[in-house]
């Protein structure tokens, strides 16, 4: 056992954590921020995916006593960091994914939007070959990854006041007439 | 209702849809977008102890003796169970039950539970396990389904009396041997499917709390609340009134989450015996052992069409691998037959199929359940036949289209079908005419259809009683609650229901607020699975909110003194078409009719109507409708690597109507996604102990961004007649078409036909080294 400090999501937590316990244990059973998911628990499914100094990390292989003075954002932060700068309602990404229809079990998706956070705050135009290769860690088995791919695609297009293209199915004629996102 | 009252596909009001139709956004997206929604092991209550399962070293063992007295010794552990606990045996059809939550005197595969503990954290009721001391016998182990199939002793199952047969089927329709005979084209082959596995991302978890007036609540990562409720009933010994059963929000299933689990009835009666919560989480290695994935099928095709390709027979030998219990195994045998008589017509048709049972993890329903297998070995057989009469793989399955409004050579009717549509689509947007046949050697082109069903006509457990009911509660704010026992498994079932229910009382779907999987909120419905709920639920809650509309009509049109056909509720107001000033919103409505009828809610149902062939079994595979895909995939096939890469995949579905076409298109794209990755890259099997190869995420490869292909998701619309505003299935069916499409592209691409899934490297290379040069194809 031993007393950590450390920063989440803006605040200070001290806490007690025994010396094996991972960064997601004390998230999860400890702080009570049960956003983060846990899927395998060996660094295999990327679920549980932080933010430590901004870059995506595996909370699930990370141990608690060394994420300490480091800044940590985990999707419960994601929101109020974007009102914190000024903006309305979630993380642009967070609605962009709803909007999509990414969000199927959404089991996965804390962990991804947190990759996909990442790659926007360091490449907010990334093409699609890049947003693939940034959620290789994160394992979707719902979506078939296209709706995710879309709504990265969409909310970095809107950031930069670009034209997104519709997806095909939306796209199609036959269903064109007052299709649009929602 | 019964489907015999039919609710058209017509929109309720006027002659445009308002929220159907459209792309809007989920019930739940934003709580799972922020983190904010709660899944079972999210949950956690006060003096909450933690569970954990012992489990089978052997394949196949009698148990001699279990001693848990050094582990309930333990510090900090409050209770051992073993198999005499909990000695009653279930499953999920009710003639074949054939599981204990706890071994009572046999294990029969690596990872069967033996015992269980709650203690007050995971690590003391891990270090309790090591010490629960059990001696075992162990026994011959079947790990090949053949042998299981001609030696019956030692039976796994020896209660069964049959060896170590878990089902045999053989049903034949029309004369299938004089059918071929006078076929002109022939083609036999064998074909094999391997077995997959779900891999939801979450992993099971249940929460049970057993409180002092002796309710017992169990929140599970079900897929089916209402079985889940029924088993513990029967297991624990409890009346089912004093039983709950909540699904919390759940993080994928697959048909995974469909049977009772021994992780409910142990975390259920840890609770009774400590009195206190208990939380079961499996590990990542569990949910692989537990399995009940998709069956390894060994499969014998022979199919004769005639010289302008008209089928005139199939023919169909299959060894199904079953595992180690029954599971939905009943099913699965008739579904291996039952499901192939679609769409296209055959006039002869004969099933032989046989499930064992092995020493290995019981397979069970997954997405497709029980025909995928078969639909990969048709299809692919269906190419061969096109080759061999000289026809384009397009052209032979337009040729043998069965149409709509028609009946399959089983006894199945087909109501609506958009299966010729879904080949134009694809056929369009892939460029099949310019680019099929002519693509560089190593790229080809390849196709494949499928029929699937949406529900089954019939619950697993006999009764009259509807297959799904909704309950609709009003409050004087506006706002309607719509009470489903229907699961959300990430579907978007809660949606489809809450747009439906709005779009009946012109309103705003962000003020319908759905209520579901909870047994003592919801009426029953049978659950997620066999691809009902949007059907049936969809169904029940237009019923519910017909009724509920009536009523408020009725009260509004009497209070303004007018005939009911002026009174209209629609964009969130109540008005009068007869007089343009008069509108009410939807809240004073509701305020209204309260004042003058009663407190006011409506209940709905759907049964379906009596179908199905008039013979042993004919029920099974019967469904009020039928979804309809085809599928072209690109691929290329790397020749020094024997690697085959999927570049595009065009998917094309009659989803009867997308009430929401984002969430059509996401079902498309994630079977595409999930047949895909059982071509090429997943495998479920175990080593030659019976052991898991690789019970992990990582040797498990489910594919990752990078290996998922460009998926391009086609909807078709055929509008069935009795799906709720004509929608059908699109969850499970999109999923066929995927794996024959690709040994039909790589013929395309390479000249080789592949049989034998997974299409590994090893077995490309191998094919292209037993390759007669460029045209003629061989085999493997
Ligand atoms: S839970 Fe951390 S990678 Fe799976
Ligand atoms: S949405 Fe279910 S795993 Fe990604």
């Amino acid at each position: 056992m031993r007393v950590v400090t450390l920063r989440i999501n803006g605040d200070e937590r001290e806490i007690a954590v025994r010396d094996h316990w991972t960064l997601l244990e004390a998230l999860r059973y400890e702080l009570g921020l049960t956003g983060s998911k846990q899927g395998c628990d060996k660094g295999d499914c990327g679920a549980c995916t932080v933010l430590v100094d901004g870059e995506p990390t595996l909370a699930c292989v990370t141990l608690a006593v060394l994420a300490e003075g480091r800044e940590i954002t985990t999707i419960e932060g994601l929101a109020p960091r974007h009102r914190a700068s000024g903006g309305e309602g979630a993380d642009p990404l967070q609605e962009a994914f709803d909007r999509c229809g990414a969000l199927q079990c959404g089991f996965c998706q804390p962990g991804t939007l947190l990759s996909a956070r990442a790659l926007l705050d360091r490449t907010p135009r990334p093409d699609r070959e890049a947003i693939r290769a940034a959620l290789a860690g994160n394992l979707c088995r719902c979506t078939g990854y296209t709706q995710i791919l879309e709504a990265i695609e969409l909310a970095a297009g809107e950031a930069a006041g670009v034209e997104v293209p519709t997806p095909e199915w939306m796209a199609d004629l036959r269903r064109a007439e007052g299709t649009s996102r929602p | 209702m019964s489907a015999r009252d039919v609710h058209g596909v017509e929109p309720p009001w006027g002659d445009a849809f308002s929220v159907i139709g459209k792309p809007h956004r989920k019930v739940d997206g934003l709580a799972k977008a922020t983190g904010q929604a709660l899944y079972a092991d999210d949950l956690s209550l006060p003096g909450m102890l933690h569970a954990k399962t012992l489990r089978s070293p052997h394949a196949h063992a009698r148990i001699v003796s279990i001693d848990t007295s050094r582990a309930a010794a333990l510090d900090g552990v409050h209770a051992v169970i073993t198999g005499a606990d909990l000695p009653t045996p279930y499953g999920v059809i009710p003639w074949t039950q054939d599981e204990h939550a706890l071994a009572l005197e046999r294990v029969r595969f690596i990872g069967d539970e033996v015992a269980a503990v709650a203690a007050v954290d995971e690590e003391t009721a891990e270090a309790a396990l090591e010490r629960i001391d059990v001696v075992y016998e162990p026994l011959h182990a079947f790990l090949d389904p053949h042998e299981a199939a001609e030696r019956g002793e030692p039976a796994i199952h020896p209660e069964r009396k049959k060896g170590n047969v878990s089902k045999h089927v053989e049903l034949e329709f029309g004369n299938v041997e004089e059918a071929l005979a006078e076929a002109e084209f022939v083609v036999e082959g064998d074909y094999f499917y391997h077995g997959t596995t779900h891999a939801p991302i979450e992993p099971h978890c249940a929460l049970a709390r057993y409180t002092a007036d002796g309710l017992l609540t169990l929140w599970s990562s079900t897929q089916i609340t209402h079985y889940v409720h029924r088993t513990l009933s029967a297991v624990l010994g409890l009346s089912p009134t004093r039983i709950r059963v909540v699904q919390p929000c759940l993080g994928g299933a697959f048909g995974g989450k469909s049977d009772p689990f021994s992780f409910e009835l142990c975390a259920a009666k840890l609770a009774m015996i400590t009195g206190r919560p208990v939380k079961l989480l499996w590990t990542r290695e569990e949910v692989f052992y537990a399995h009940r994935g998709r069956h390894p099928m060994h499969m014998h095709y022979r199919a004769g069409a005639d010289s302008d390709g008209r089928l005139r027979g199939v023919d169909a030998r299959i060894l199904i691998d079953g595992g180690a219990y029954s599971s939905f195994g009943l099913v699965t045998t008739y579904y291996s037959g039952q499901l192939l008589t679609g769409p296209y017509d055959f006039p002869a048709y004969r099933f032989d199929s046989t499930r064992v049972f092995t020493n290995k993890p019981p397979c069970g329903p997954k997405r497709g359940h029980g025909s995928v297998q078969p639909r990969f070995a048709f299809e692919v057989q269906l190419d061969e036949l096109a080759q061999k009469v000289g026809l384009d793989p397009i052209e032979i399955r337009r040729g043998n289209f069965q149409g709509s409004d028609t009946s399959t050579v089983n006894g199945q009717r087909i109501t609506s079908s958009g299966f010729a549509e879904c080949l134009d689509a694809v056929e369009h947007a892939s460029d099949w005419k310019a680019r099929h046949g002519a693509l560089p050697f190593g790229r080809g082109l390849g196709v494949a259809g499928s029929m699937y069903i949406t529900g089954t006509n019939y619950p697993v457990y006999p009764n009259e009683m509807p297959q799904a009911g909704v309950q609709l509660k009003v409050d004087r704010s506006g706002l309607v609650t719509c009470f489903t026992g229907g699961n959300d498994i990430g579907q978007g079932s809660n949606s489809v229901v809450a747009y439906l229910v709005a779009e009946e009382l012109g309103m705003d779907h962000r003020d319908v607020r759905v209520v579901a999987a909870d047994t003592d909120l919801c009426p029953v419905d049978l659950g997620a699975y066999s691809s009902r709920v949007t059907f049936m639920v969809g169904n029940a809650a237009i019923d519910a909110a017909r009724k509920l509309r009536r009523a408020i009509v009725g009260a509004v049109a009497e209070a303004w003194e007018v005939e009911l056909e002026r009174v209209r509720m629609i964009g969130g107001t109540v008005l009068d078409l007869g007089d343009a000033e008069r509108a009410l919103t939807t809240a004073e409505a509701f305020q209204l009719a309260e004042a003058r009828l009663d407190t006011l809610g409506s209940t709905g149902s759907y049964n379906t109507p009596t179908l199905g062939g008039d013979y042993r079994g004919g029920t099974i595979g019967a469904s009020p409708a039928y979804s309809f895909t085809a599928h072209v995939v690109e691929v290329a096939v790397d020749e020094e690597t024997g690697r085959i890469s999927v570049n595009d995949a065009w998917i094309a579905h009659d989803c009867g109507r997308a009430l929401n076409p984002m969430l059509v298109a996401g079902q498309m794209e994630g079977s595409a996604y999930m047949g895909m990755a059982e071509a090429l890259l997943e495998h479920h099997e175990v080593n030659r102990f019976g052991l898991h190869a690789g019970p992990s995420l990582l040797d498990y490869r489910i594919p990752t961004a990078v290996d998922t292909p460009e998926l391009h998701a086609l909807i078709v619309e055929s509008l069935d007649p009795e799906g709720p505003y004509g929608a059908k299935e699109a969850g499970e069916g999109p999923l066929h078409p995927a794996i024959p499409a690709i040994s039909n592209a790589v013929w395309d691409a390479v000249g080789i036909r592949l049989r034998h899934l997974p299409f590994t490297p090893a077995k490309v290379l191998a094919a292209l080294s037993e390759r007669t040069p460029r045209a003629a194809g061989s085999e493997v």
